[in-house]
């Protein structure tokens, strides 16, 4: 027996994007039944690192990245945990002097977003942070960005939303997607139809699919950023750390385990992926250069996730080119989890209104159908956090 | 050795040993890969060069079988590529990751046979974690590998065959064994006994140990349940509940587990397909009567793939070998092969008397209390994954563990996996093959940082 639901939104993704939009549709009163094919925050948004920074975004992002910011400082308000988010400052490191110089360029051209960068030089950087490696010749500073637990908080944004009335469907598989020309119409095998007005594309790695079935193919790819995890060791790390120019990135938790991140995992089959050991040896490498404390330290887990990348490693958001009522959110190349809250408001946004007030045409869809052949700019999870 | 059969085992106990025996028995070399700085595995674990105990002291009634197999792996050494204290943490594309002394490295196999054994299956209670509480294993592992006992006035406790052998053990080697409390009742083990006749020998041994225990004045107490342990700095007194009255003994030291558990994270990082076994109550990795997993070149064998206990495992190494013998082209005995096939049946069958003499306690998750620590490494109560399935809906082992930390320390599960999956099943009112199994990670144990500085890629 075809069970079958009607609401103003169907979301399709329960990660951190598609969540939070639930949320913040049902508090403007939206009906929202939201399809997750496996349980909500359970896939990237639930196993990235947990940045919570702003700082290193390009500038198209950073209006988004503010509203994230805002967003952040309610998180118990919102959903009802703390998230263990922490305002630890992102320390983004130096390890040559061409690097210090685009820390400080970055600065400049940032200086109107408010994030408060400070450039640190070596000797600034050895006596705040005494536990770096040799490598480190400055860093720049965010103070307000941090870090929070990931396993919790995109969950939580899918149970708020439930609890203010959101449909959550959790191991609910759309195996259809189309308009019949009044509404869209989803079906789950012959279990589950719905029918609604609005439809949101949070599919993350796997959108690419239900946006092509829409018009608006995009050339999108899965990566796999490689993360692990040590024993718990005393804190000595007070900050959220990153490199320019990538590589490698830590942070340690209340508990004391440091989080680290680096290199890329592979994928098991279309939606699992995992560690590789390449990426291990260099990620453990590149920490004890960063922090040499963790010499005597343990890797006690690794694991990846799959995360869509679009060539130009900025996301889709927003409406679709060729189907009205349909809105995009996905390829967040990595970098989607501080920017989750700010997302599901724009969606939001964008069913009541059709407008929002946050800059988004950088990541317009349409560029892709513009231009389709857009440069590459660096190997596939070059920029994760 | 041709390029096409260049086979890896892994674990040098009872199965591994007789694997290794096998494939060099057809002319064929392979690679032994132990943790354990000398063959034997766990049950026949031999202490470090220069301990002069007797095997007889060592093994008891397990003397001979303990002599022939170390002998089996002795007389094989020179025609095998044996690496012992390596340590397999992962596993891709055809190439064990190792850790060997202090070093990581890879070896590139061609058809592999994991025989990586068991643990103890803990299911906690209070007082688990005072300094003093063992679990049945390495309370063993004291006396056979170091020649110590974990106490002068020892409680042996929990369920299943080692209780009593450990109790023995113990007692032999002149401890003060103060009281050995089995979960199982009389008569449970009076109801099993029809099956367990399937191996009189087994049987007969387990007959021995009670009534040795019981004539050596050692006090023995069946259908108890545990209490708590209590103590400061060291367990002092165990207390446990007959019936409806609760009687506490004074110790020094006390040895507990429920039967044993696969470690079968090997097999999952290796892609084998697992699936629920209700009288082992865990998923297992998949194997055919041979012991061929679901994934071509990989082959299960001993304990790791299923408790099964040493006599078995020493044939399902055997008949592994023979099944990759005879996938690689070459002519095995039939004979042989199909004759370890029927003992192993029988086995299978005898194992089913055990479980019901030795019964899990299906009590223990509804009895435990709130404040019961289930994850030490974590810290985590039982109290806190019940909150946490009231609280979120979790259902799913990786969901409770991504959203309380319970098996994310250092043991990565293999100690709390069981533990925390029991307080799940009983906190959703679902059955326990519902809530599925932790995924398995790399690293299977912990990999230090030091070990990469110093990585020598080839370990071959």
């Amino acid at each position: 027996m075809m069970e079958r639901l009607s609401a103003d939104v169907a979301i399709i993704g329960g990660g951190i994007m598609g969540s939070s939009a639930a949320l913040f549709l049902r508090r403007m009163g939206l009906s929202v039944v939201l399809l997750e094919r496996d349980l909500c925050g359970s896939r990237s948004s639930g196993v990235n690192f947990g940045g919570v920074r702003r700082q290193g975004r390009p500038a198209s992002q950073l209006p988004l990245s503010q509203r994230a910011q805002g967003l952040w400082a309610q998180l118990p308000q919102l959903i009802g945990i703390d998230g263990e988010y922490l305002r630890s400052g992102h320390l983004k490191i130096a390890r040559s002097e061409a690097d210090l110089a685009a820390l400080e360029s970055y600065r400049e051209r940032t200086q109107d977003f408010g994030m408060d960068l400070q450039i640190l030089s070596a000797r600034a950087l050895r006596e705040r942070c005494p536990w770096l490696g040799r490598a480190a010749v400055g860093a720049s500073l965010c103070p307000d960005d941090g870090q929070a637990n990931p396993r919790l908080v995109s969950p939580a944004f899918a149970l708020a939303a439930r609890r203010l009335g959101a449909d959550v469907r959790e191991q609910t598989r759309i195996d259809e997607a189309a308009h019949d020309g009044t509404a869209f119409v989803l079906r789950s095998g012959n279990a589950l139809e719905v029918r609604a007005t609005h439809l949101l594309n949070c599919a993350g790695a796997w959108a690419g699919t239900i946006a092509a079935q829409f018009g608006d193919a995009v050339p999108m790819e899965s990566g796999h950023p490689e993360m692990a995890v040590t024993e718990p060791l005393p804190v000595f790390l007070n900050f959220s750390l990153g490199v320019e120019g990538g590589g490698v990135y830590a942070r340690q938790v209340a508990r004391g385990n440091c989080v680290i991140g680096g290199g890329r995992g592979y994928a098991l089959d279309d939606q699992r992926a995992r560690a590789q050991r390449s990426g291990i040896a260099a990620l453990m490498q590149q920490t004890v250069d960063l922090l040499p404390a963790l010499r005597n330290a343990h890797i006690i887990r690794t694991w990846s996730g799959t995360e869509g990348y679009l060539p130009d490693r900025q996301p889709v958001l927003g409406p679709s080119a060729n189907t009205p009522g349909l809105i995009h959110a996905f390829g967040f190349a990595g970098g989607g989890f501080q920017l989750g809250p700010a997302v599901g408001a724009v969606l939001a946004d964008l069913v009541q209104s059709g407008r929002t007030a946050t800059p988004i045409e950088a990541f317009s869809v349409s560029r892709f159908s513009e231009s389709p052949r857009v440069a590459t700019t660096g190997p596939v999870p070059s920029a994760v956090v | 050795m041709t390029a096409a059969l260049q086979p890896v085992i892994v674990g040098a106990g009872p199965a591994g040993v007789r694997a290794a025996q096998t494939l060099v028995a057809h002319g064929v070399r392979p690679v032994v890969i132990d943790e354990a700085p000398r063959w034997g595995g766990q049950i026949y674990r031999q202490p470090p060069p220069g301990f002069t105990r007797s095997k007889r002291t060592l093994y008891g009634f397990e003397a001979g079988r303990a002599e022939a197999l170390h002998s089996a792996m002795t007389n094989i050494l020179d025609r095998v590529d044996y690496r012992p204290e390596t340590l397999v943490w992962s596993a891709e594309g055809g190439r064990l990751d190792v850790l060997s002394h202090g070093r990581m490295g890879t070896l590139p196999y061609g058809q592999l046979i994991v025989a990586t054994g068991a643990t103890d299956r803990v299911l906690p209670f209070p007082g688990w974690t005072l300094p003093g509480v063992y679990t049945l294993g390495a309370a063993q592992v004291a006396l056979k590998y170091q020649g110590c006992a974990i106490g002068a006035r020892v409680v042996i406790a929990g369920t299943g065959p080692l209780l009593y052998l450990v109790a023995y053990q113990y007692a032999k080697a002149g401890a003060r064994v103060v009281a050995v409390l089995d979960t199982a009742s009389f008569k449970d083990k009076a109801l099993a006994a029809p099956a367990m006749l399937r191996q009189p020998a087994v049987f007969a041994k387990g007959v021995y140990y009670l009534g040795w225990l019981r004539a050596h004045g050692v006090p023995v107490h069946q259908g108890v349940r545990l209490v708590r342990a209590t103590g400061g700095a060291q367990v002092t007194a165990m207390r446990w509940r007959a019936g409806a009255a609760e009687h506490e003994v004074a110790c020094d030291a006390v040895a507990f587990g429920y039967a044993l558990r696969s470690e079968t994270q090997l097999a999952d990082l290796l892609g084998c397909r697992f699936s629920y076994n209700a009288l082992q109550r865990a998923a297992l990795p998949e194997r055919d009567g041979a012991g061929r997993s679901s994934v071509p070149g990989v082959y299960l064998a001993g304990d790791g793939a299923g408790i099964m206990g040493a006599d078995a495992a020493e044939w399902a190494g055997e008949r592994a070998a023979l099944a990759l013998l005879a996938d690689a082209g070459k002519a095995v005995d039939a004979a042989r092969a199909a004759e370890l096939e029927a003992k192993l049946a029988r086995t299978a069958a005898f194992r089913v008397g055990l479980e019901r003499a030795f019964p899990f306690p299906q009590d223990w998750a509804a009895s435990a209390p709130d404040e019961l620590v289930i994850c030490r490494c974590e810290e985590i109560t039982a109290g806190q994954l019940r909150q946490c399935v009231q609280d979120t809906g979790a259902r799913e082992m990786n969901r409770l563990k991504a959203l309380t930390r319970v098996g994310m320390g250092r043991c990565q599960g293999r100690t709390c996996g069981v533990a925390a999956a029991e307080i799940l099943a009983h906190a959703c009112a679902a059955a326990p093959d519902a809530v599925g199994r932790l995924r398995g990670q790399a690293p299977i144990k912990p990999l230090p940082f030091a070990a990469m500085a110093r990585a020598n890629g080839e370990a071959a």
